[in-house]
């Protein structure tokens, strides 16, 4: 297979996205995906002390599937946030849910919000939330390779989005 | 408003009054808040950074209680000018840095001051002087309240307010009381406490926040943990914490009075006297004999001048308040130069 970027060198590579919904792969030589990385590294500065934090928090063998995960609303993935410390956006929290749970704990010592919550949790709040879970719910069907499951649940995302925009 | 009106009244934070404020210099909370269907700042494009700047806009225009507020577009300020902001305290130093669709929101009282595109949408800032967490906390909460009723803010029953950075998820809330603590410091007690501060999960940074040496005995003292305790838990651990040292300092400084109290009065008068004569002076060298300064009016031995004059010099000797009082650029030893002439006109 050859490169999506240069289209001349071997893809080593694998990415996996999902943007709007639609599940779409990446290819890359090794250049290549080593120059996406190092622009991203421009674009947001050195790594600081969080991205250093959140390296060991999870086992080796996740690594590997971490480094696939990406945010579908804003393209961040969880290897940018381990560079930067920093997430691309509120539905990084969901995506990445089950790595920053652990780095939350290390940080605040808990994983359980107690304080005041905004006064709007409107409808449409709320519609958004169950978007959100089920963003999740795809990423992990993705993950476990079920596309069956994988496609009925981006349908149900595209019809959640229309609603939305109306 | 303008920028400019600023410089002729000391800053809130620097009134010198308030509970406790022969120790406490000033109680300041911030809440960091975010808009769902944005990206975080550092990740937003243009037109995503500027829709959120108007709709942030439209809401402080339309609120009765925003209504005393000027916006001030970063772009449209000068360099000096941005860290005039800085030097009082209404804006961080990284926000100043770069100017993309940043506004700093400023009540006219200089109490509240809201931040539009900062490594979150929304940085929300309210200072008072001396030590007041909840009274505060009851004005930022408002503040928050009403923005919330506006928007939508990222949130999750799980985490709470969503953050660009997973160290203010939760609460979002960061509270800071700077305290001046020139006795601790003389007895070489300063470590300890600090030791103990950070071990309970407090952190303590220099005078301009994140970063910043402590200079002239002065420390900010913040909540580290943002998530897993209601606000009020937050801040009534800080407000335990504040109270111990507080009472550290003082009983300190009693003990300096009466075993040396020709040392302090030494140091005391010497700075007073450094400040009234000198021709050219740093800002390091200043902040230092401040400190000494405004020691000698907390316990009664210098009564010429009062806190509030301590601190209004405090802050107009600043580099960018002497460049306003110039109308001009300075340059560091210009500056120097000024800063002494201004001591000197005021200490007479
Ligand atoms: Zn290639
Ligand atoms: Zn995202």
């Amino acid at each position: 297979m050859l490169c999506d970027l240069c289209g001349k060198n071997q893809a080593t590579v694998h990415l996996t996205e999902i943007v709007d919904g639609a599940i779409s792969e990446l290819h890359l030589c090794e250049g290549c995906a080593h120059k996406k990385s190092t622009e991203m590294e421009q674009q947001f500065g050195l790594a600081d002390l969080l991205a250093g934090l959140a390296q060991f928090t999870e086992k080796p063998d996740e690594e590997k599937l971490g480094a696939q995960l990406k945010c579908p609303k804003c393209g961040f993935s969880y290897q940018d946030f381990k560079k930067i410390g920093r997430l691309g956006c509120p539905q990084c929290y969901i995506i990445f849910k089950r790595y920053l749970n652990p780095l939350l704990k290390r940080i605040h010592g808990s994983t359980q919000h107690r304080g005041k919550v905004p006064l709007k949790v409107s409808g449409r709040g709320k519609k958004k939330a169950g978007l959100l879970e089920l963003r999740l719910r795809l990423q992990k069907a993705i993950e476990e390779e079920a596309f069956e499951e994988a496609a009925q649940l981006r349908d149900q995302i595209k019809r959640l989005e229309k609603n939305e925009n109306k | 408003m303008k920028i400019n009106n600023l410089i002729n009244h000391t800053t809130e934070w620097l009134r010198g009054t308030g509970p406790n404020s022969d120790v406490v210099i000033s109680t300041r909370i911030r809440l960091a808040r975010n808009l769902t269907g944005f990206p975080f700042p550092h990740k937003a494009g243009k037109i995503q950074s500027g829709e959120i700047l108007k709709t942030i806009k439209t809401i402080v225009s339309s609120v009765d209680l925003l209504k005393k507020t000027t916006v001030f577009a970063l772009s449209e300020l000068s360099g000096i000018d941005r860290q005039f902001l800085v030097e009082r305290h209404l804006m961080s130093l990284e926000f100043a840095r770069a100017s993309n669709n940043k506004a700093i929101i400023i009540d006219d009282e200089e109490i509240l001051a809201i931040m539009v595109n900062e490594e979150d949408h929304l940085r929300i800032q309210v200072v008072q002087s001396g030590f007041n967490l909840f009274e505060v906390f009851n004005i930022i909460n408002k503040v928050d309240d009403i923005l919330s009723q506006e928007v939508n803010f990222a949130f999750l029953p799980d985490w709470g307010y969503l953050t660009t950075c997973p160290t203010n998820t939760g609460t979002g809330m960061r509270a800071s009381v700077m305290l001046h603590l020139p006795a601790l410091v003389m007895s070489n007690s300063i470590n300890r406490i600090l030791e103990a501060i950070a071990k309970l999960s407090f952190t303590t940074r220099g005078l301009y926040g994140e970063g910043t040496k402590a200079h002239g005995n002065f420390f900010q003292v913040s909540n580290q943990v943002s998530l897993g305790h209601t606000e009020e838990e937050i801040l009534q651990n800080l407000n335990g914490l504040i109270r111990q040292v507080i009472g550290q300092e003082k009983s300190m400084r009693e003990v300096l009075l009466s075993r040396n109290h020709a040392f302090l009065e030494d140091r005391i008068w010497r700075a007073f006297g450094i400040l009234k004569s000198a021709h050219l002076i740093s800002s390091e060298e200043l902040i230092e004999l401040l400190s000494m300064v405004r020691l000698g009016v907390d316990l009664g031995m210098i009564k010429e001048i009062n806190a509030r004059t301590v601190n209004e010099l405090f802050l107009i000797t600043q580099p960018a308040h002497l460049q306003k009082i110039e109308e001009k650029k300075l340059s560091a030893r210009e500056r120097d130069l000024k800063r002494a002439e201004v001591l000197r006109q005021k200490l007479q």
